[in-house]
């Protein structure tokens, strides 16, 4: 398969990029719900709007009511969320949440998939415990409990949690917290008796959760897939969600880019266009070499999962840390680069800026996934 | 069975029959490369057995046409057989710049006539050719060159200097860049192809940091080229320079990433030479690079073939390349430690590590320095503004 968008692929391009050019801009959406202090920290008017674009079940099965596409599609998409910055819930509800429903019982993806599809229903993920990205350690604990279980234990960085309909919750049901068998994956509904959210607003104005599960009853119909067996889904949907803020990544990189070279071909110093200075120049130029291979790296990784290769898993491992390295670049060089104006609020680079460094710590910085692709490669 | 599957049959039969087994053990050094030409030596039977069932079959150029000597492959078809030698670690069977860049020029800008006679030496591994390009005040600067040639009528006579000629004291003929109208900067240069035995044309080898001489300086005292070994137009020769140097950039750029399969950590992981665990660190941030610019090879290739992309996308390709393998070889050097600062002996061949790590010191400076690759990036691509 050659390393660029097929014509449908290109397609969905097309329209995403005008779609969220306009509906998902950065004045409408991002300051718009920011500036209102949103408790959400995203619009459910767009949301709607991306169900009736087709985009909230686009990696939902044809059976169960999706368009059955890949991470190719979705990584379209989420490239697009990036470059506006678009505050949404489709990297953890549409591309996590459904990756891990895609293993649930009938009556489990009956009860939330119709609702994510139509765009009326938001998934939350509960993996990380603590503040940096750990999932070989798990620690929250679903004991059995009747028919059921009785989940108890804590979870950080649960994006969008408080205004999830379900968090889907990553918990051990054996073994100890380092153990890597031993996991299950649960649906917790939003209303459950025992569930706290301490919701606080992150640097980028989205809205994550410090949940805490206190001896929260749920019944067997709340697993999905296999009790104790649940490790294999949850790397599933870590790759799904990996990947996908990769995407996001290299579509922020692009935007920061994007606005920092326009910059540069405006402002004046010294009687000349500062784009006109060489120093300026080189660092523009290695800054879009960088932003180009990391495309390449994310949209090849894109690939090898979508075709179930068994060298997805440190190419994605390689994605991440790549448009974090890239992304990263992108917002320090573009605030450096736009100066004094570059630190006010009222231009966008600084947003730019704020967004990557979520993005970059969400399910791994480019250090922990350095240190994956060295494990995977054996050393 | 597609076309394409019968053929990966037909292309993987025909060198497991064909290529001698001592043609698929690495290329430990240059003198395991058959660079063909006049007063060649084969290393042995098998390079040249190797060498005469690839030409009969025209796999010296597999992509070139049939009439010049190739065997006519499609794109699609020349990847597959890429793919077959790779997997059998085949060496080449030639090496040249006649293959990698004057053939191109010739394909391009050639008569029928000389494609023909210049196409078809080339894929025989009969002529090995040098490159003329830079002067001792003309490097970055290319376009400045001086080398002149002046009109007497049926020919030339050419004066003047190259420097960083490669192989130029083995090479058969020579391409090279000529002034022929002082007048005009750009449209001032000549593309012109001369025999290295023509009375005047006198080399010296280079020594280089490395140890390995493998540039030479070309001296011209009233060389005599006849008119009609020019390719392309009088005084359009900046046009074929530039399309060649178009090729040389993807060529270069190829080394960085694509065929140095798997990652530099699990090498040195296998030595024990990561212990130091700051080392590893580098290493591994190293290794996500090469990787990435793996699928970055990969996509540029494959936009090359459809003719998506952008024309100058090859200098990016060029700076990220040969940067990478620089911190490569860098990291190679921290990772052997003293060892890798013996220059000769035997347990190392012959210094073979820190030679290496030299070389590529060039790899940023040759076919364009890393500092012009990024001036035609954003002038070219980003378009910012200025001279």
């Amino acid at each position: 398969m050659p390393l660029y968008l097929n014509e449908d692929q290109a397609m969905l391009a097309d329209t995403v990029t005008g779609f969220l050019a306009d509906e998902g801009s950065i004045k409408k959406q991002l300051r718009h719900y920011r500036d209102m202090n949103c408790k959400d920290g995203f619009g459910h008017a767009l949301w709607k709007q991306f169900a009736e674009m087709g985009l909230t079940g686009m990696l939902a099965a044809e059976a169960d009511g999706g368009l059955g596409m890949g991470h190719v599609e979705a990584g379209v998409v989420l490239k697009e969320i990036g470059r506006n910055l678009t505050p949404s819930p489709f990297l953890t509800t549409s591309v996590m949440g459904v990756t891990a429903l895609s293993e649930a019982s009938a009556d489990l993806k009956g009860r939330y998939l119709p609702g994510v599809i139509a765009g009326d229903a938001v998934l939350a993920v509960a993996i990380d415990e603590g503040a940096k990205h750990r999932p070989e350690r798990i620690a929250a604990r679903a004991e059995r409990s009747g028919n059921g279980f009785r989940l108890s234990g804590r979870k950080d960085f649960v994006v969008q949690g408080a205004s999830a309909d379900a968090i889907i919750v990553a918990a051990r049901t054996s073994g100890s917290d380092s153990d890597a068998d031993g996991i299950t994956l649960f649906a917790v509904p939003r209303d459950a008796a025992g569930v706290g959210h301490n919701s606080v607003r992150l640097v980028d104005s989205a809205m994550a959760s410090h949940v805490t599960f206190d001896n929260v009853e749920l019944d067997g119909s709340a697993v999905i897939g296999e009790v104790d067996g649940g490790r294999a889904l949850l790397n599933k949907v870590l790759a799904a969600g990996r990947l996908g803020a990769a995407a996001e990544q290299t579509g922020v990189a692009s935007g920061a880019f994007d606005i920092t070279t326009a910059y540069l071909k405006t402002r004046k110093q010294f009687g000349q266009l500062i784009g006109e200075f060489q120093a300026l120049q080189h660092r523009a130029a290695h800054l879009y070499s960088e932003i180009e291979i990391a495309d390449a790296t994310v949209m090849k990784a894109q690939q090898l999962l979508d075709a179930g290769s068994e060298k997805a898993e440190l190419m994605v491992a390689v994605a991440k840390a790549k448009a974090g390295k890239a992304a990263s670049l992108a917002v320090r060089e573009g605030v450096q680069m736009h100066g004094g104006v570059g630190m006010t609020d009222e231009f966008d680079i600084g947003l730019y800026m704020k967004r990557d460094r979520a993005l970059a710590e969400f399910l791994g910085d480019q250090y922990y996934h350095a240190q994956k692709v060295a494990e995977l490669s054996g050393y | 069975m597609t076309d394409l599957e019968a053929f990966r049959q037909e292309i993987r039969a025909w060198l497991e029959e064909n290529c001698p087994p001592e043609m698929r053990e690495p290329v430990r050094d240059d003198d395991d490369v058959c660079w063909g030409g006049r007063n060649f030596t084969f290393k042995n039977a098998a390079q040249k057995l190797w060498l005469d069932r690839c030409v009969a079959k025209g796999y010296t150029v597999p992509d070139w046409p049939k009439a010049y000597g190739g065997a006519g492959m499609t794109p699609a078809e020349a990847k597959i057989w890429r793919e077959e030698m790779v997997r059998i670690n085949a060496r080449p069977p030639l090496s040249s710049f006649g293959i990698w860049m004057l053939g191109p020029a010739l394909l391009k800008f050639g008569t029928e006539e000389q494609k023909v006679h210049y196409l078809g030496q080339i894929a025989r591994g009969e002529i090995r050719w040098c490159q003329g390009y830079s002067e001792p005040g003309s490097g970055s600067d290319l376009v400045s060159l001086q080398t002149f040639g002046e009109d007497k009528g049926d020919h030339w006579v050419v004066n003047g200097q190259k420097i960083w000629t490669s192989y130029a004291n083995k090479a058969d003929w020579i391409f090279c860049l000529v002034r022929t109208d002082k007048t005009n900067k750009y449209q001032g240069i000549s593309f012109l192809l001369f025999d290295m035995t023509s009375p005047g044309v006198t080399t010296k080898p280079i020594k280089l940091i490395s140890g390995s001489s493998p540039f030479c300086e070309t001296f011209f005292d009233n060389v005599k080229v006849p008119k009609d070994q020019i390719v392309g137009q009088l005084n359009r020769g900046w046009d074929v320079a530039k399309y060649l140097l178009g090729h040389e950039r993807e060529m270069i750029s190829a080394t960085g990433g694509a065929d140095r399969a798997g990652s530099l950590g699990a090498t040195l992981g296998r030595n024990g030479a990561l212990e130091d665990p700051v080392l590893r660190a580098q290493v591994a941030l190293f290794d996500v690079d090469a990787l990435a610019f793996t699928a970055m090879s990969e996509k540029f290739m494959d936009e090359v073939k459809v003719g998506k992309g952008h024309p100058a996308f090859p200098n990016l390709m060029k700076y990220a390349g040969t940067e990478l393998n620089k911190a490569r070889h860098e990291l190679l050097m921290s990772a052997g430690g003293s060892t890798a600062l013996e220059w000769e002996s035997e347990e190392t061949d012959g210094g073979a590590l820190p030679r290496a790590w030299l070389r590529t010191k060039a790899n940023s400076i040759e076919g364009g320095t890393s500092e012009v690759m990024l001036n035609v990036v954003s002038k070219r691509i980003l378009e910012l503004p200025g001279a």
